[in-house]
């Protein structure tokens, strides 16, 4: 019973997911108003979770979606003193925009990931208006309260409203910067999907799922962009090892221990197709460089024979393009295979202020020390890794190698 | 839509520019081009900050004090009005701003009645 429940609900995220940007974006042409085209689609998505469940899901959902979504605006209008002049809003035929649908979608999904709006509400909004998340779901995603959800989509709708963020695809000129932004948003829903940092569940299937779909859907709708290429050739690289990630226990298992016949090759291989084309366009970035490790890593038989010194450099490049400490620290322990546990142990002290709060940090340095022989110290940054991380899968591991 | 660019420097440091760093003619030109795009509704350099004074209300008495009713480093030197489409295009012309040192805060205006 629970898992046909379940079956259903995923049945009715992914119609959602297919639907909600172009009735967001169609309503706020119809209207001229995003915070109320906003809240008449999350209203309608409600009247069709009460029936879709029993009735079955219409022929056309989307059309079905948009026929409740303009009756509630008429339930909203009623009281209004202004009500026939707006109702003439709603008279123009659906999708008799100037706009074609793909743009719509685009736009929408460059509005919610606006530079004005602050990170988190993007990837809020984003969510919800298109990938058609609920806010309860998005609540739990983030291992945050539904209200603080709540509030952070009401700010950031209102503030596009306010604010006069438009609904389009940024002019050329501006194209560049904004696409780093929309990229930014489906990579920490990568992020957070796969490697949740909290209590409840270890990773979260749906979210790496919908970075995918989104991203998918930014390739199809900019094919000349090399960057969402590669970002989209990193999500299926990880997605690829998704099945080795977890021991039957439920226990984290490191990229090192992996069993890697139970990596998916057929994704591998795709993903694999899809960074060449991106790296063929000859415009690096770190998307990129990103995909590229994980595709050296994709490549090689087991931990021993992964070609080091390719990835020590391809994380200089990424130094380069899109420096960061955790960069840094990755470096550094690809360093360790290339010239040694001393070397790679220099390299991560080099970084020490500004990731002593990041429990790998610890972590790294832990395992650099055992391997130099010196285990009280080892032990030590393997206790303070332990009380920097929630995550239960990665608790369980730091565990393990305390334990004598 | 209309938006007030603030334009936001830091008083001193700004007096501590020389002429040639402070590029009036740089900043007449940007005002002028804006004029003949036909965006531009009102803008005006400000006299410092410690030129101000600020009428404050205790209880129902008005009192008059020196000074700006924010003691901040960073203060508002000047602002402009403009009429543009949307966000974007005021985010533009914010950037295109040429004074050192500057920051501009993009405020959309409450419309008039109408």
């Amino acid at each position: 019973m629970r898992f046909e429940a379940r079956l259903a609900d995923d049945t009715l995220a992914h119609v959602f997911r297919e639907e909600t940007a172009q009735l967001v974006a169609s309503l706020v042409r119809l209207l001229g108003d995003f915070n109320l085209a906003e809240d008449l689609v999350q209203d309608a998505m409600v009247e069709a979770l009460e029936h879709w469940p029993d009735e079955g899901i219409p022929n056309k959902p989307g059309a079905w979606l948009l026929a409740t979504a303009r009756r509630k605006a008429v339930d909203r209008w009623r009281r209004d003193a202004r009500y026939r002049q707006k109702l003439t809003l709603l008279e123009q035929p659906a999708g008799a925009s100037q706009w074609p649908a793909v743009d719509d979608q685009l736009a929408l999904l460059f509005t919610c990931c606006h530079p004005a709006l602050n990170r988190e509400a993007q990837v809020a909004l984003t969510l919800r208006a298109v990938v058609g998340l609920t806010t309860a779901e998005i609540a739990r995603a983030f291992l945050t309260s539904e209200a603080t959800v709540a509030q952070r989509i009401v700010r950031a709708k209102r503030k596009i409203v306010a604010a006069g963020i438009p609904l389009r695809v940024p002019a050329d000129e501006l194209l560049g910067e904004r696409l780093a932004e929309v990229l930014t948003v489906i990579y920490l829903m990568l992020n957070e999907g796969y490697l949740a940092s909290g209590p409840s569940s270890p990773a979260r299937h749906d979210m790496v799922d919908d970075a995918e779909w989104l991203c998918q859907l930014l390739v199809r709708l900019m094919p000349d962009e090399p960057e969402a290429m590669g970002l989209l050739a990193l999500i299926r690289l990880h997605r690829a090892r998704a099945a080795a990630r977890f021991d039957s226990h439920g226990r984290l298992v490191l990229l090192r221990d992996q069993d890697r016949s139970r990596w998916d090759r057929a994704v591998i291989a795709e993903a694999e197709r899809l960074l060449q084309a991106a790296l063929r366009q000859r415009r690096a970035g770190p998307f990129q460089v990103q995909a590229a490790i994980a595709a050296c890593h994709s490549r090689a038989d087991n931990w021993q024979t992964t070609d080091w010194p390719q990835i020590v450099a391809l994380y200089d490049v990424l130094l380069e393009v899109a420096g960061s400490p955790v960069v840094a620290l990755n470096r550094a322990i690809a360093l360790q295979y290339v010239r040694g546990a001393d070397a790679a142990l220099a390299a991560v002290d080099g970084i020490v202020g500004q990731l002593d709060g990041y429990y790998l940090f610890h972590a790294t340095r832990a395992e650099l020390l055992r391997a130099l022989g010196r285990t009280d110290g080892a032990r030590q940054a393997n206790l303070r890794a332990l009380e920097l991380t929630a995550n239960p899968a990665e608790r369980a591991l730091l565990r393990d190698r305390l334990a004598p | 839509m209309e938006y007030m660019l603030l334009l936001v420097r830091d008083d001193a440091e700004w007096e501590g520019l020389s002429p040639s760093e402070q590029d009036y003619a740089g900043i007449g030109r940007w005002w002028a081009q804006l004029a003949q795009q036909g965006v531009l509704r009102d803008g005006r350099e400000l006299k410092p900050a410690r030129t101000a004074t600020t009428v404050r209300w205790d209880g129902a008495k008005p009192m008059v004090t020196d000074g700006p009713f924010l003691e901040a480093k960073e203060t508002i030197g000047g602002y402009g009005v403009i009429d543009v489409p949307d966000l974007d295009v005021a985010i533009q012309i914010a950037r295109s701003w040429p004074a050192r040192g500057h920051k501009v805060e993009i405020r959309p205006v409450v419309p008039r009645e109408q």
